[in-house]
């Protein structure tokens, strides 16, 4: 009877304990990830004042519109274009994260020592992501400056020594380099960050043995690090690989609202950046919440094929 | 015999000589990494400093000639810098105290006491870290549009305060304390709530204090929420205050003096928080893996 007792009271401990963050998370988590797969089925739109939603329920129309194809002049064309072009450039930026990747190890290799002064070098390369946001945005936005910045002065600078006349390219403002613009930013902010981090515990974390054992058997370096340290840093790669993909989809947003408002011609408009505007500045709420569900299910997919493909060669 | 230690000699000789040769390798690639680094910041001071006809010349001054610090005083007047200060230490002062005890109270229920239902429901709440953000924003965004919460600090504190992913970081964090301790609290006649102050609390500083300092980061640079719930200059906070800056004055003819000077501004106190709390952020990205 007593035990009885006792286990009721942790019961009711317990959910006493978790309602505060319980009705937070029901209220601006799990509800609202149905409520949005609801919005997808309605054209669902704000109007300005008074602010009420409106709209019918449409089935899958926003999806149709929004990876549909119809026939124009017996070719097809997408329903919505502007889409394509932004999945695209979605793809295209995300194509930095091997580099991030492969430069957080290399520097991680690096600082794997026992040096004076390491602490302060692991210092300077975390400050960008230590002050990532809009000044590091700005900052940047004034480096690629076409005239007067850092980068094109240095370029011509080198052009001098070099008795060449180097014009740099007009960066953000050209089509053609608006991208590769963002990913050598995203590459400086990110190299020295998180994930560098990581692939330094994971450095620390292998057993010294190993190594000696390697170098008993006449092992050069290069042969250490394809069969020691590379498997045996294999989880933290599948991991950080699976995290930048997630966050790769979701990207592009703030840097792209600072620096370039999506422009030159939609180049730099990411699929966060199109639900931003069609929540915010054109009020087309279910058309949003269909775009937000689709990414969520290509991230989805995307890491149930990573974990299931990914991490067969994972080495624990 | 004495050939052989020779040679032996030789040999450490030269390794030892190749050791320091590798080191200063390392060292000139980290300098030279660091550099790159940290010449964008430098640039940002540079220019803070210059006068407005000195940023657009060409070649630029590394060093300003001469150095003037209007700028600085200059982006208080402009736009009410302060107030976004103030607003932002407010609200993210807010959210870091609310989502740090939500999550220790709940991470408390979910690590160490047993009810119905608790796997299942933090299996839940694993499952929603996966959720894009976008997903959960859509709906949120309008239950503030009818909670008549636009522009209020209401909608910039309350739904950033529960989170699964401190609940998710402390519960890691609570299973490895050992049981034992607890085992004996409860034989002396210590409530369960008691338990949670006595024990788990306090030794689990080093975690709470990292997710204190993940969640104030997250908040100060918090910038798609507080663009969509703010419109009145008032209740802006500082990166949004920054873009409104930047939107309004000099967007066409930036003035890059003020813009750094205002930059750097915002930048300042967290760079100067990291410095100084530096453990907490390595060992809260060992612990759970996940970016802050």
């Amino acid at each position: 009877m007593r035990m009885l007792k006792a286990k009721h009271r942790e019961t009711l401990v317990a959910y006493l304990f978790l309602t505060p963050n319980l009705l937070g998370f029901l209220i601006f988590t799990s509800i609202p990830v149905i409520v949005s797969l609801g919005f997808s089925f309605f054209n669902a739109r704000l109007a300005p004042w008074p602010q009420v939603l409106s709209g019918e329920f449409v089935g899958l129309g926003n999806f149709i519109k929004l990876l549909g194809f119809h026939m124009q002049d017996g070719a097809p064309v997408a329903n919505d274009p502007k889409f394509w072009q932004f999945t695209g450039n979605t793809l295209f930026l995300m194509m930095v994260i091997p580099f991030q990747i492969f430069g957080s190890l290399i520097l991680a290799l690096f600082m794997n020592r026992k040096m004076k002064g390491i602490v302060a070098f692991r210092t300077i390369y975390f400050l960008p992501t230590i002050a990532n946001g809009v000044a590091i945005y700005l900052l940047w936005q004034w480096v690629y400056n076409p005239n007067f910045g850092l980068l094109n002065s240095m370029i011509t600078k080198f052009g001098e020594i070099l008795n060449l006349q180097l014009v740099g390219p007009n960066w953000l403002s050209s089509e053609a380099w608006a991208k590769p613009s963002l990913m050598l930013m995203g590459l400086w902010i990110v190299i020295g960050g998180h994930n560098a981090i990581l692939y330094l515990a994971a450095l620390q974390n292998i057993p010294k043995d190993f190594y000696d054992a390697a170098s008993i058997d006449g092992a050069n370096p290069w042969q250490k690090f394809w069969y020691i340290t590379w498997p045996m840093i294999s989880p933290t790669t599948f991991f950080i690989t699976i995290m930048a993909v997630i966050f790769g989809f979701q990207s592009g947003f703030m840097q792209a609202y600072i620096m370039t408002r999506g422009g030159p011609n939609g180049a730099t408009t990411t699929l966060e950046y199109y639900i931003f505007k069609n929540l915010y500045e054109w009020h087309h709420v279910g058309y949003a919440a269909t775009i937000a569900w689709f990414l969520f299910v290509v991230v989805f997919l995307v890491t149930l094929f990573n974990w299931r493909f990914g991490g067969k060669h994972v080495n624990y | 015999m004495k050939k052989k230690s020779e040679a032996l000699l030789h040999s450490k000789e030269t390794r030892k000589r190749k050791e320091t040769l590798g080191r200063l390798a390392v060292y000139l690639v980290l300098t030279i990494g660091g550099i790159s680094m940290i010449l964008p910041f430098l640039w940002m001071i540079s220019t803070s400093l210059k006068e407005p006809q000195a940023i657009y010349t060409f070649p630029p001054k590394w060093i300003p000639d001469p150095i003037i610090f209007t700028s600085y005083i200059k982006v208080w007047k402009i736009v009410p810098f302060a107030r976004f200060y103030l607003n932002s230490i407010f609200i993210a002062f807010a959210v870091t105290v609310g989502q740090v005890m939500t999550s220790a109270f709940a991470a408390y229920a979910f690590s160490r006491l047993r009810f119905p239902g608790r796997d299942k429901l933090f299996f839940a709440y694993l499952a929603t870290l996966m959720i894009p953000y976008s997903v959960i924003l859509v709906p949120v965004y309008i239950l503030m549009v009818y909670f008549r919460w636009i522009d209020t600090y209401k909608a910039l504190i309350i739904p950033a305060m529960f989170t699964a992913y401190g609940t998710f970081m402390l519960r890691q964090f609570f299973m490895t304390i050992p049981r034992d301790l607890e085992d004996a609290a409860r034989i002396d006649g210590c409530s369960l709530v008691g338990i949670f102050w006595r024990i788990i609390i306090p030794l689990s500083k080093p975690a709470l204090a990292t997710l204190t300092m993940f969640t104030f980061m997250a908040s100060w640079n918090n910038f798609m929420w507080p663009l969509l719930v703010t419109e009145s200059v008032e209740k802006k906070t500082l990166p949004i205050g920054l873009a409104y800056f930047q939107e309004v004055y000099q967007y066409t003819q930036p003035d890059w003096s003020l813009l750094m000077a205002g930059s750097l501004l915002a930048v300042l106190p967290v760079i100067i928080l990291f410095v100084f709390n530096q453990r907490f952020f390595v060992e809260g990205i060992k612990l759970t893996g996940i970016k802050g």
